[in-house]
């Protein structure tokens, strides 16, 4: 157990240093320039490169970069808010889209979790409709759809929720947006719970369990139940993913000040700085996350810690 | 081991024994006893009706990307300014009352109806998808983005295919100390989130289909690779393919004659789950602004570009949305009528 945690932990800090390497390399490579100012001449942008040090080679760049990271520093925004310290930037807009983007993952979970059993264990005609619609609408339509559909038809026809994010009233501002990213995740897990529970109430120790006469709610909760979502949580890291790349784009559409609007804004304006601060923000979450679900899913299932590897 | 000495003390084994059987026949049992299977399994696909509607589907999405941009007689790139923002109109349902060009345009003092054909005196002119704001036909753009879309989609799923199963089934069939390496370095690039990968890709390269196209090959195959070494392993220790290696077969053989028939079905399942993931992402790109370059066309780029006048001519959305989610809709019957073929 202890070296198995070990392995993914190291796994996990190679990876980091690798992503910030790749991340860096590619830069170097980027077309344009930060300073594309017309009014700058030669040799005031000679000068900007020599003040934030662009003009040293790129190896040199790399550990301090690296060096200044450990420090809690990662350089300053060069076009965006200039001379702004990006951490800084993230620090002011970080928090909301992780509230956007938690809040979707745990109404998705639960709602998908609970979709899953009820349609697991009442297998009524109706149960199945709603189950197949919910599912096939989460699956098939893509988030920012989804956003535009609820903005069209809610919000400017209907005029009953607001269309754009405001920090003064996060509450109903955010409804809208959470609601379209829940969707894909409640349709997600839906699925994977009900497969897991149908398999677990077809097993033969369900059966035994049964045979030997243990009451229909105890089955319920300690077997079936607990053998259904231990697999769901393996899920999470995936559908981590999802909602990023589904919150870059709903951000924009609802003009929500979160990391993903930065990205796109420093994407367009070439601050280097800026993309790979939010790039490795991005890859240190998920990486994080996925090590976290590992060492969770290896002490809900003594599978995992008995046979030291997963695969 | 102990079975040959036994064999041995009924039967004394000559030389032409050890001979290896000649690649003719050899090739000939295997397709035997795989046919069988696979003729089943396709049975067992056809016979449920969500995968036929699956098929039918992506069928016909097919068939109209290919013919559908030359349908309309307008091209997909003619801008006509004084036909801007036209709503759709399609022949006969416009004498019945609808579709027939005119849109509720909301103004401060409420929605008014407006039929531009009217106001331009084209009555006798008909755009079935209306056109967009540079008075470009919508059904040819949906379908040429169709097209570029399914390209995009389908060759970086096939590249993916290609790596992804390569690496995986010599990870798994040689195991050991490559597929230790092999796993750790795939496991290094499959931490990086595709959104990041993607992203930095776009940013260093030209936009364009090609550029479009390596970005989702480089965070694709891993996906891949995962799934064909998982079936190697399984399929590696079966009695058919000691029998092969028994037999005197290479390493070549086996993969290919033995091992590739047998993990097929997983790999063609696959191939109908990243495809719509690869149209997702590429519509994720436009919307970022790394997409397609302006003036040529993509799902992507129609649906951002609907998007940013949605909320005044709606018609201008709808088409490419619907053809996106039937595009999912399509293969994700397609993908689980498979994978219900296949148990």
């Amino acid at each position: 157990m202890g070296k198995y945690l070990l392995k993914k932990i190291l796994i996990s800090i190679m990876t980091i240093f690798v992503i910030l390497l790749i991340m860096f390399l590619l830069l170097q490579f980027m077309p344009g320039s930060p300073f594309n100012d017309d009014k700058l001449s030669p040799e005031q942008i000679e000068m900007m490169r020599q003040k934030y040090g662009l003009d040293q080679p790129v190896i040199i760049r790399f550990f301090r970069y690296v060096a200044n990271m450990f420090k809690g520093d990662l350089g300053v925004s060069y076009s965006i808010s200039a001379n702004t310290p990006i951490t800084t930037l993230i620090a002011r807009r970080f928090p909301v889209t992780m509230e956007i983007g938690l809040v979707s993952l745990c109404i998705g979970t639960f709602a998908g979790v609970v979709l899953g059993l009820l349609s697991a264990f009442f297998r009524s005609r109706v149960m199945n409709v709603i189950y197949s619609v919910l599912t096939l609408i989460g699956i098939a339509v893509p988030s920012y759809l989804l956003a535009m559909f609820l903005s069209y038809c809610l919000g400017f026809r209907a005029n009953l929720l607001p269309m754009l994010y405001d920090v003064r009233d996060p509450f109903t501002t955010s409804i809208m947006p959470v609601a379209a990213l829940s969707f894909m995740v409640m349709a997600i897990i839906g699925q994977f719970t009900k497969a897991e529970a149908m398999d677990v109430m077809n097993s033969d120790y369900v059966l035994l369990a049964r045979c030997q006469g243990l009451k229909n709610s105890t089955i319920m909760v300690k077997y079936i139940l607990r053998n259904s979502l231990i697999p769901v949580i393996t899920m999470v890291g995936n559908l981590l993913v999802g909602l990023l790349t589904g919150s870059l784009v709903i951000e924009q559409m609802f003009s929500i000040p979160g990391i993903g609007t930065l990205l796109t804004q420093a994407i367009s304006s070439n601050d280097y700085n800026v993309v790979l601060g939010l790039c490795f923000l991005y890859s240190g979450m998920y990486i994080t996350v996925r090590l976290v679900l590992d060492i969770l899913y290896c002490f809900a299932d003594p599978r995992v810690r008995l046979g030291g590897t997963k695969s | 081991m102990k079975k040959v000495t036994e064999a041995a003390s009924v039967y004394v084994p000559t030389a032409e024994d050890f001979v290896p059987v000649s690649s003719e026949r050899k090739t000939d049992t295997s397709a035997e006893s795989v046919g069988g299977s696979r003729h089943d399994t396709v049975k067992k696909f056809f016979a449920q009706k969500s995968a036929v509607v699956g098929v039918v589907i992506l069928a016909l999405l097919v068939i109209m990307s290919i013919i559908g941009p030359y349908l309309s007689g307008y091209d997909y790139a003619d801008q006509e300014l004084d036909r801007s923002n036209l709503a759709p109109k399609v022949p006969v349902f416009s004498e019945m009352g609808f579709l027939n060009g005119s849109e509720l345009l909301p103004k401060t003092t409420g929605d008014t109806s407006h039929n531009r054909y009217e106001e331009l005196g084209i009555s006798d002119v008909y755009y079935i998808f209306g056109t967009d704001s540079l008075g470009r036909d919508m059904f040819s753009r949906c379908f040429m983005g169709l097209r570029i879309s399914l390209i995009i989609a389908v060759v970086s799923t096939l590249i993916n295919l290609f790596i992804g199963m390569n690496y995986g089934i010599i990870s798994g069939y040689f195991g050991g100390m490559a597929d230790v390496i092999m796993q750790r370095i795939a496991d290094v690039i499959g931490s990086i989130p595709t959104l990041v990968v993607v992203t930095l890709l776009m940013l260093v390269m030209e936009p364009g289909m090609g550029s479009i196209i390596l970005a989702l090959m480089l965070s694709g195959w891993i996906e891949m690779s995962q799934i064909a070494r998982a079936q190697v392993l399984n399929v590696k220790e079966m009695e058919y393919i000691q029998a092969a290696r028994t037999l005197g077969a290479g390493h070549s053989h086996i993969i290919f004659g033995e091992i590739l028939p047998n993990i097929i079905g997983k790999m063609i399942t696959q191939i109908m789950i990243s495809i719509p993931a690869a149209v997702f992402l590429e519509a994720f790109l436009s919307f970022v602004g790394l997409g397609m370059p302006p003036g040529s066309c993509s799902l992507g780029t129609l649906l951002s570009d609907g998007f940013k006048s949605v909320l005044i001519h709606p018609y201008q959305l709808i088409p490419s949305a619907i053809l996106m989610i039937l595009i999912i809709v399509g293969s994700h019957l397609v993908a689980n009528g498979l994978k219900k073929a296949a148990e």
